[in-house]
């Protein structure tokens, strides 16, 4: 208990009154990071739980880790599969032949180690930046560091591609961060997801580094776009010709931003969230409703022109980002609707953009970052109709 | 009389901002603030008018009936507008081409409406003069900020020449798409608005609704 002895012997010193009083928020996170907070909410009324925000939080990151191991994996593995063919340079490189781990892309151990080299800067970048101006707004504003940093830096490093300069990345959480998240109150009064502000954020100041068809897979000489990409200009079709099966897909062996090319281990991620109650049932059921009837729609419509309206629902569902912020995104409880009823609107209305952006807007192939964020700030309006209604409700029953 | 008037002139480049403190003529400070240089002439452009209106309708405001003065307002202004747009398409054809319709959309600018009716119907031709040029650079003063951030960090050049060397052209500065959108001016006049009320406290407003605070014991 050393530990605990010598936060309680620093304590004073960050209290009202001390020497390092306006350093508290930094204390606070650094305790509370290792140990349970000491602070509960007393006023009444209150439901007791053991669930506070540090659990939750935590519980977040936990459902991640499927996530992270298949990006470590799958951006080692398209790497090495790249190497093989165009052979291999930079730092990453020299850093694998120094320890004699080789591009063997056959090899488990070399995909993961590969990928994590590629994992690890993005992450520690994305934690040091946005950490800084995590802890300025806390010192500043006299709140917390929440844990809620923790949820969002790993959802943002898990969605941006791998070969994202680490400045742009810095910059993008920093965005997400301040006006994402901070601007509006801090961790719980952000009416977007900062991560995806952060992505968002990126996407049209440098769309050449987030978008096209080099910055998948990490290696110079290689051109190859996503499967959203090839489906978009030629169809579902093209992708088997292309050797992408609806199965590498399902279990993450494409191409494509860290983290979102597993549906199966983001729907390991959603089994763990969906029992422990942090992930709300009703906004991942309206959210597939929406995507599959809307697809099913578009299928039975049909074109001549745009090959994406005969994409089946099932496809949507394993290419692109869909699973990812689905369960990550989606089922996020601050920045959805607040009401049961109006869960299933906001996961419907998300599912419906989704297809429509994929589908009939030429200009993005890949549509989850902006239906989320479309969704995010439909949230409050459809809290208001659903609390409208049920005051209607009553008071007709009530004469 | 010479205090007041100086008062009249510098009090809306900070004080009494209209950008950023009373928020009107958003619509152009989006649209038009991409390049300096467009900018710049549309300050101009609407710091004249401003004036002029200002002072027009100030030399008959006793004879303005009450029921009809937004109407014989408008034609002062809209008249003003027009010389301003001939005026460019002869001298700066290009600025105007890339203006386009935003400087006919001067007539509908929150400033020039403002100040004609809450400054010019009540105040002598000169005062209501100097108010307009005031107010005109506050607005100026905004959109050259504005312009600047935009420019430099989107295209990586001020006034067209070249500052940070870009990507493209062989340089290292990987310039920001963003900035080049218009909603990117959206941030960056909320940033400038929160870093001048940040400067001068008294510029925050009352809240309107405040989270009911309960103290833990």
């Amino acid at each position: 208990m050393g530990l605990r002895n010598f936060f309680d012997r620093i304590e004073p010193h960050f209290l009202k009154g001390g020497k390092y009083e306006q350093y508290f928020p930094i204390y606070e996170m650094v305790e509370s990071f290792l140990y349970t907070p000491k602070t509960v909410t007393t006023a009444a009324p209150h439901a007791r739980s053991y669930v506070d925000m540090k659990r939750i939080m935590t519980y977040v990151v936990i459902a991640t880790i499927p996530c992270i191991l298949m990006a470590l994996y799958n951006t080692g593995l398209q790497t090495n599969m790249a190497i093989a063919e165009f052979g291999a340079n930079g730092w990453r490189a020299a850093i694998i032949e120094t320890f004699g781990i080789g591009f063997n892309p056959s090899n488990p151990f070399a995909n993961m180690m590969h990928g994590l080299l590629y994992f690890l800067p993005i992450y520690i970048t994305t934690l040091v930046a946005g950490g800084i101006f995590e802890v300025i707004f806390a010192t500043v504003r006299k709140h917390e560091v929440n844990e809620g940093f923790l949820v969002s830096s790993m959802l943002y490093a898990l969605i941006v591609p791998a070969t994202t300069p680490l400045w742009q990345v810095a910059l993008g959480i920093i965005f997400g961060v301040v006006i994402g998240k901070e601007v509006f109150g801090g961790t719980g009064k952000n009416f977007l997801n900062p991560a995806l502000t952060g992505r968002a954020f990126l996407y049209f100041a440098y769309p050449a580094q987030l978008s096209g068809d080099a910055v998948w897979v990490p290696v110079d000489g290689f051109t190859g776009a996503t499967a959203l990409a090839v489906s978009a200009s030629d169809g579902v079709q093209e992708l088997a010709a292309r050797g992408m099966t609806w199965w590498d897909s399902f279990l993450g062996f494409v191409p494509g931003s860290m983290g979102e090319t597993s549906t199966l281990a983001c729907a390991i991620g959603l089994v763990f969230l969906l029992a422990t109650k942090i992930a709300n049932y009703r906004m991942v059921v309206g959210c597939l409703a929406g995507m599959i009837g809307f697809s099913l729609l578009l299928n039975w419509i049909g074109s001549d022109t745009n090959p994406m309206f005969a994409m089946p629902w099932y496809w949507h569902l394993v290419l692109g980002g869909y699973a990812f912020g689905l369960v990550f995104m989606v089922t996020e409880p601050v920045s959805g609707s607040h009401t049961n009823m109006g869960r299933y609107f906001y996961g419907a209305l998300i599912g419906f953009m989704v297809v429509m952006i994929r589908v009939i807007n030429p200009a993005f192939p890949e549509g989850m970052m902006l239906a989320i964020l479309f969704g995010n700030v439909f949230a409050p309006l459809i809290d208001y109709f659903v609390v409208q209604a049920n005051i209607k409700r009553r008071a007709k029953r009530h004469g | 009389m010479a205090q007041k008037r100086r008062e009249m002139l510098i009090d809306p480049l900070v004080d009494n901002n209209p950008i950023t403190l009373q928020v009107l003529g958003i619509c152009s400070a989006l649209a038009v603030t991409s390049s300096l240089q467009v900018a710049f002439v549309m300050s101009i452009a609407v710091t004249f008018v401003t004036a002029f209106s200002s002072m027009f309708i100030s030399i008959i405001r006793n004879h303005i009936p009450g029921s009809i003065r937004i109407i014989v307002q408008m034609v002062i202004i809209a008249s003003l507008v027009i010389l301003v747009d001939q005026v460019l398409k002869a001298y700066a054809f290009e600025i105007s081409k890339t203006l386009s319709v935003f400087v006919g959309l001067i007539i509908t600018n929150c400033i020039v409406m403002g100040r004609a009716e809450a400054f010019a119907m009540k105040n002598p031709p000169l005062d209501s003069f100097i108010d307009g040029v005031g107010n005109g650079l506050g607005y100026g003063l905004i959109l050259m900020l504005v312009g600047i951030i935009r420019e430099l960090f989107g295209s990586g050049s001020l006034f067209g020449i070249t500052i940070l060397e870009t990507v493209n052209n062989g340089g290292w500065y990987v310039p920001n798409g963003l900035l080049l959108l218009p909603p990117s001016a959206f941030f960056i006049i909320g940033l400038l608005i929160w870093a001048f009320r940040a400067w001068k406290p008294e510029q925050v407003e009352e809240r309107e609704f405040k989270i009911q605070n309960v103290e833990a014991h």
